[in-house]
């Protein structure tokens, strides 16, 4: 099951990752990045590797392979 | 084709003088192929790197190593005007962390994807206001003037509080300050800008209303963490950012899409699309041209190349946008392309923080016009346009749009 994480440090609220997987990604109240979803199914694998690809601060990061806890 | 001024005469003179305001300079064609960075020679006749490609130059816009300090010496000068002192100490744009950062997080919730979607209906009542006076005038009409410039600026005051009877002021203001080909009339302009938007923020910090700039000033301004005057420049920042670019965008994505009456069908066949042609439109138009302007702070290598501390380097988003390793058959458009790969909106910490605005201005723009005014075509062809010289700088636009219907 892939795992994503987000740096709220580095985040600077361009809302890419809201936008490319939005049932995975949020901004919250003050524009940062909040994950929904930490461990989100396989078949969303395509809006998360654009969510991560986009992401202008490197603060979306993906691991596709993570083992199942 | 111009080539570099004396002391650099076998180099590309840049920016390239424009032939038709929706396309590239046709002298980028030189540039194609020479790899993903050149040397390119500015009007001042010094050397900077132009970056062409797409990895490299998203490499480049998130590296440290490079500054956006347009005071820093050997920072890129593209054009009289950016001499200015009011071009030169702009908050967010030219300025680096991590006092960018400070600036960036103080404005991120109004530009939110959430925020901004929720301002759809009034965004949506603005431009259907000026639909209606262009329907209720009859034709001909100038789709720049009557159309793209009042809804953009009118939903950029929106947002950021400005009241609604400054419009004419400031889009006048604006308009001389990003076309002006010397740096004193440019000054004069930003000057006049700097001193309404003083008085804004002195009356907001009492009576805040509900934009961006009353929260601040109310707030952030009231209670000792902002300086006045850095509010009055971020306001100025936000205020030209805001509308000329997007209005740019609208004139220019409606001649590309009466330019292609097939892919205008689909839009009209099948509203879902509108996503995609906006996000496509972005990639091909590019209006600021440039995705970045920076100089160097220490060695980088990239590409085999060595960009030298004190360098001046350039991100063309329009050539970065055409990389063919990233988009098959580059310059054709097509919609169903996916994955948002462009540099329109820049990349790294300066990421534009109108974006969604502006995805959001786009749509319900092209949608509420081709669907409203069906038969909508410009009265001259797109080729006889007038386009901005090279001494404005590299933003394209057209600055009238004769339509009829």
């Amino acid at each position: 099951m892939p795992r994503v994480t987000a740096d709220r440090e580095r985040c600077l609220g361009a809302g890419q990752c809201a936008y490319s997987a939005p049932d995975v990604f949020d901004q919250d109240d003050d524009g940062l990045v909040t994950v929904l979803d930490p461990a989100p199914p396989r078949h969303r694998l395509a809006s998360l590797r654009q969510a991560a690809d986009l992401c202008p601060s490197g603060a979306v990061r993906l691991e596709e392979a993570a083992e199942t806890p | 084709m111009p080539t570099a001024p004396p002391g650099s005469p076998s180099l590309l003179a840049f920016p390239q003088p424009r032939t038709c305001p929706h396309q590239p300079p046709p002298g980028y064609d030189a540039l194609r192929g020479q790899g993903p960075l050149a040397k390119v020679a500015l009007y001042d006749g010094r050397d900077v790197w132009l970056v062409t490609g797409y990895a490299e130059a998203r490499a480049l816009l998130s590296d440290p190593r490079l500054s956006s300090d347009r005071t820093r010496p050997g920072f890129p000068v593209l054009a009289p005007r950016f001499r200015a002192s009011v071009a030169r100490k702009l908050p967010l744009i030219a300025q680096d962390p991590p006092v960018h950062d400070v600036h960036r997080r103080l404005l991120n919730p109004e530009f939110s994807l959430k925020h901004v979607r929720a301002m759809r209906p009034q965004v949506q009542e603005i431009v259907d206001r000026f639909i209606d006076r262009m329907l209720e005038k009859g034709p001909p009409s100038d789709l720049v003037a009557d159309f793209a410039v009042p809804v953009t600026s009118l939903v950029v005051s929106r947002l950021l509080g400005v009241p609604v009877e400054d419009q004419s002021f400031f889009q006048d203001a604006t308009s001389r300050l990003m076309r002006a080909t010397e740096a004193g009339p440019s000054q004069q302009a930003g000057g006049e800008l700097a001193a309404y938007l003083d008085r804004l923020v002195t009356r907001l910090r009492t009576e805040p209303g509900d934009g961006v700039l009353g929260r601040l000033a109310s707030q952030e301004v009231e209670e000792g963490r902002l300086p006045h005057d850095e509010l009055v420049q971020i306001a100025l920042v936000l205020l030209v950012a805001g509308h000329e670019t997007t209005a740019s965008m609208i004139a220019l994505g409606t001649i590309a899409l009466l330019e292609h009456p097939e892919r205008l069908a689909e839009l009209r066949a099948d509203p879902d699309v509108l996503p995609g042609v906006v996000e496509e439109l972005l990639r091909l138009l590019a209006v600021t041209d440039l995705a970045g302007s920076r100089v160097a702070v220490e060695d980088i290598a990239i590409a085999g190349h060595t960009i030298r501390a004190g360098d001046g380097v350039l991100v063309s988003g329009t050539l970065a946008n055409r990389d063919p390793d990233v988009h098959a058959d580059p310059d054709v458009f097509d919609p169903k392309r996916a994955g948002r790969s462009h540099l329109t909106f820049g990349y790294g910490i300066h990421q534009c923080l109108g974006q969604n605005l502006a995805r959001l201005e786009l749509e319900l723009a092209f949608r509420s016009l081709f669907t409203r005014i069906p038969t909508l075509r410009l009265t001259v062809p797109a080729a006889e346009l007038p386009v901005r010289g090279t001494d404005t700088g590299t933003i394209q636009s057209a600055d009238h749009l004769p339509v009829t219907w």
